[in-house]
């Protein structure tokens, strides 16, 4: 953040669920309040890693010129541990293979490392760092956090200007204040959060946010009114609300948390909050990020000349920005799936095998399939084959094949089938035969899909999930899903509509 | 394809079945030792006298033992094989080559399978380790996609369609009723099978052929042998195998209204027969009914019906008991049950009781008759886009 080239965020991508919950279907079902608004959930085949994929493509969608050095996942609900999960995400996005990958595990404070880390990388190596940040919170039936929190991802690309991808906004300074004292807490494998009470917490929190904020404005060079945007980000809510009063920034400048439509995402929300800024900002304009986790930190941001370009960038690859993602969800989750999705209700399984623990080697020989969907396309004759093959399906030619990613590739239904018998944990399974643009056809199932409103020539693009998960393996793979924005750049429509 | 074929070399002499169903009460074992026992009885011969065995099962069992052990076989060749749900009809396949080869005088082919012990509904296999990115989709679901596909290639309505599927279910319940070895002998009323539940796409549970236990054997020998062991023996006249790229779920010129395995398996087999109008020349065929619109596209895949047709000619009539070709008279995978090892050997069975006459005078088919004596049994294994493909032709005759 010193010296001549200014380093800061390059690109962005904000991943949300498609599903929201009901709040007042806790209530319906439990008897008792209910709340108001709706939450975000990850899918039964969604987990942290899952959610940090989405997110970290749509930042890398609209991203010129080098992947990044190294990648940085952050977030207390990891689906592995000892192994890592950042290379899980490392491989789903196809990154080289000397990017590094990292988890940051554990603690909501651990989104604030991801972003410092990929920062430090720019500000200090002048290469680029890619932070993912993800959370998938449960809590118990019927209690505060399962109510108010919420799932979702955001990644950020930071680097230093003037490479094939400007500065949108340069992170002009960052404070910190640390602070042992128990507020929020929750031990390895329980689902749900214990806290304190919370006007302890809100005691203890506000002069610690209030000592960062200070330290960040002074290193800045600038004074609380000077702040456009400020992004409040923590779960300790009341401790939120009574500094957004008391930090002496201008009213109009506290930016709307959206928890009414999408809940508390946790250690992604900070994400959240400063892409919704970045969405919003004007060049110039400055943006006070601030997470309140274990003491606080403090993030200045100013937005450049380029912001506009790289927002307009975006839009045009198909991203969206958190007010659309926010208000696209599908709110009739019923709240005895979440709970069964969430393994807060036992349910009878199917009469049907227990999924298969997929095989390490198997699954590392055919890597760049499995996680990267990469067909195959015959040099010969120009098939394209998914999954790849070493034969030409067409011209029978051995060994000559290229590679050809296909997870960003769109395509569209060419015929479906809805499958009762199949063993999912959410059934019924919807089996699909996809035909991608450009050439291509694969069988596989969908996901965040209303059978209902499927059919033939219907718009899909292709996402990261988890099939199943088995012997404590989660088998990662690609589904395909309708494409929730309706201005698809789908050119083809009467392709594959015979079958 | 090019296949020398085998002609009038061997013969079947005798066969056995037992009654397929939910079997509770016999395992593996016992089921291999039933059919076999009757399929020797059959033949007039005893186990010692047969040189050679050919066992049949997709996952009941693993190697030769799995027959020499229950049987007690003195130190004799058996081949265990496997080959989805075509595995009875390669069992037999090879019986016959290894019996035209010289090579034995007297062989058995055996198929079996035990479903019923594994506690679930549907098939369930025994896979290799894999990297998890097969499509979980179950068989009900693979084959599902063929019914609209060709509703829609050939302008066929989603109510007509559903018509058709349940006119195949609602004849070949109504074949089983009257057969004492099947597992569902009572007709089902049309509307009983529209009605019943879906399992995966437009299929319902009565689209669906019956998970089962049973078990079925032949004896072959050389042609010029057969009347040393009964006066009625069938001639086998055509065997085509063959087993497709399986790219069709990855081919974009891939409909789902055909199987190209059975073209190619159906043009092979009678090429070796001498076949030219099937429709005409066959006087019944037992065919792959796993699912109700498998059955409509193999009528036109076998070259019973036209393309685009077949569904009139099923509305019709045309394959019913006392049609103009009959399918399936025993009651089908549909009603009879498909133990997958033994379907293919049972298939033959029928055209053992049929063609010799043997059929209850009830179930009796009208077609076979001078002149018009031939059967045919098809069995297909795998999925749309990804099967294998058996056709054989037998007769009670050799050829002039």
């Amino acid at each position: 953040m010193t010296g001549n080239v200014s380093t800061g965020i390059l690109a962005w991508g904000v991943y949300l669920p498609y599903w929201r919950l009901q709040r007042s279907a806790i209530g319906a079902t439990l008897g008792g309040p209910s709340g108001r608004g709706t939450r975000a959930v990850a899918s039964y085949d969604e987990d942290t890693t899952t959610l940090g994929v989405e997110a970290a493509r749509q930042a890398l969608s609209a991203l010129a010129g080098d992947p990044p050095d190294d990648l940085y996942f952050a977030t207390p609900a990891p689906a592995y541990l000892d192994k890592t999960n950042a290379t899980a995400v490392h491989a789903a996005l196809e990154l080289p293979e000397w990017t590094g990958a990292y988890d940051l595990l554990g603690s909501v404070r651990s989104s604030v490392a991801a972003l410092r880390a990929a920062h430090a990388q720019a500000a200090t190596g002048g290469t680029r760092g890619l932070a993912v940040l993800a959370d998938l919170r449960t809590g118990l039936a019927g209690g505060a956090e399962e109510r108010d929190s919420g799932d979702g991802a955001a990644a950020f690309v930071f680097g230093p200007d003037g490479g094939d991808a400007p500065v949108a906004a340069e992170l002009v300074a960052h404070a910190a204040v640390s602070a042992e004292f128990l507020d929020r807490w929750r031990t390895p494998g329980e689902s749900d959060s214990k806290v304190w009470e919370e006007r302890f917490g809100q005691e203890v929190y506000v002069p610690l946010v209030e000592a960062a904020t200070a330290e960040a404005f002074k290193r800045a060079g600038i004074v609380a009114a000077d702040v456009d945007h400020l992004a409040l980000a923590g779960l300790h809510v009341r401790a939120v609300q009574a500094v957004g009063r008391s930090l002496g920034t201008r009213p109009e400048a506290l930016a709307a948390d959206r928890s009414s439509v999408v809940g508390n995402l946790g250690a992604a929300q900070a994400g959240m909050l400063l892409a919704d800024a970045l969405d919003r900002a004007h060049p110039g304009e400055l943006i006070a990020l601030v997470v309140v986790a274990d003491g606080a930190d403090v993030f200045v941001f100013r937005a450049t000349d380029a912001l506009p370009a790289v927002r307009a960038d975006r839009v045009s690859r198909g991203a969206t920005t958190v007010a659309e993602s926010a208000d696209a969800g599908r709110d009739d989750l019923p709240y005895a799936r979440f709970l069964t999705w969430r393994d807060e209700l036992r349910r009878e399984p199917p009469r049907r095998p227990d999924p298969e623990r997929p095989g390490a080697p198997a699954t590392w020989r055919v890597t760049p399939w499995k996680s990267g969907f990469t067909a195959s396309d015959c040099r010969a004759c120009g098939f394209r084959h998914l999954p790849p093959s070493r034969v030409c399906l067409r011209c029978r030619t051995i060994d000559e094949m290229e590679p050809v990613r296909m997870a960003d590739v769109r395509g569209q239904v060419a015929t479906f089938t809805v499958d009762h018998l199949a063993y999912s944990p959410s059934p019924p399974v919807v089996g699909a035969v996809v035909d991608f643009d450009g050439g291509g056809r694969y069988r596989c199932e969908m996901t965040d899909v209303d059978p209902d409103r499927l059919a033939i020539g219907t718009r899909v693009e292709m996402a990261f999930r988890v099939l199943s998960t088995a012997k404590g393996v989660h088998n990662y793979f690609w589904k395909a899903r309708p494409v929730a924005t309706a201005a698809d750049e789908g050119t083809d429509g009467d392709r594959g509509g015979d079958a | 394809m090019s296949s020398n074929g085998i002609r009038d070399q061997v013969a079947i002499v005798g066969m056995g079945c037992t009654p397929f169903g939910e079997r509770w009460d016999k395992g593996v074992n016992d089921l291999l030792l039933d059919a076999a026992k009757d399929t020797i009885a059959s033949a007039g011969v005893t186990l010692d006298d047969i040189d050679a065995f050919w066992l049949g099962t997709m996952a009941s069992g693993v190697s030769g033992v799995a027959l020499s052990k229950p049987l007690k076989i003195d130190y004799k060749p058996v081949s265990r094989l496997e080959n989805f749900c075509a595995t009875g009809s390669e069992a037999f396949r090879n019986a016959c080559y290894a019996v035209a080869s010289g090579a034995y005088d007297l062989a058995m082919a055996i198929g079996v399978e035990k479903l019923k012990d594994s506690g679930f509904s549907g098939l369930t296999g025994v896979r290799p380790v894999g990297d998890g990115t097969d499509a979980a989709l179950s068989s009900p679901a693979a084959f599902s996609f063929v019914a609209p596909a060709y509703a829609h290639r050939y302008g066929v309505d989603a109510e007509e369609m559903k018509q058709v599927m349940s006119r195949i279910a609602w004849k070949n319940h109504r074949n089983g009723a009257l057969n004492p070895r099947a597992q569902f002998r009572k007709e089902v009323p049309l509307e009983t099978i529209t009605r019943s539940p879906l399992v995966a796409g437009d299929l319902c549970v009565f689209d669906c052929s019956g998970v089962s236990d049973g078990s079925a054997a032949a004896i072959i020998c050389r042609a010029e042998d057969a009347h040393r062991y009964t006066d009625h023996p069938l001639y086998v006249k055509a065997l085509s195998f063959v087993a497709g790229p399986g790219g069709g779920a990855s081919d974009p010129d891939y409909d789902y209204t055909t199987f190209p395995e059975v073209v190619r398996s159906a043009q092979d087999a009678y090429r070796q027969a001498g076949i030219t109008d099937p429709r005409a020349q066959l006087a019944m065929a037992e065919v792959h009914d796993c699912f109700t619109p498998t059955e409509l596209v193999l009528m036109e895949d076998l070259g019973f019906s036209e393309r685009g047709l077949g569904w009139k000619d099923v509305m019709a009539g045309v394959f019913d008991r006392d049609g103009e070709l009959p399918v399936n008279p025993d009651g089908g995978l549909k009603s009879f049950g498909h133990p997958i090892g033994a379907s293919g050997l049972r298939m033959l069975f029928e055209c053992w009781l049929q063609l010799r006459h043997e059929a209850p005078p009830e179930r009796q088919v009208a077609t076979v008759g001078p002149g018009r004596s031939l059967g045919l049994t098809h069995n297909l294994g795998g999925a749309p886009g990804e099967c294998v493909s058996f056709v054989s032709i037998v007769g009670p005759e050799p050829s002039a």
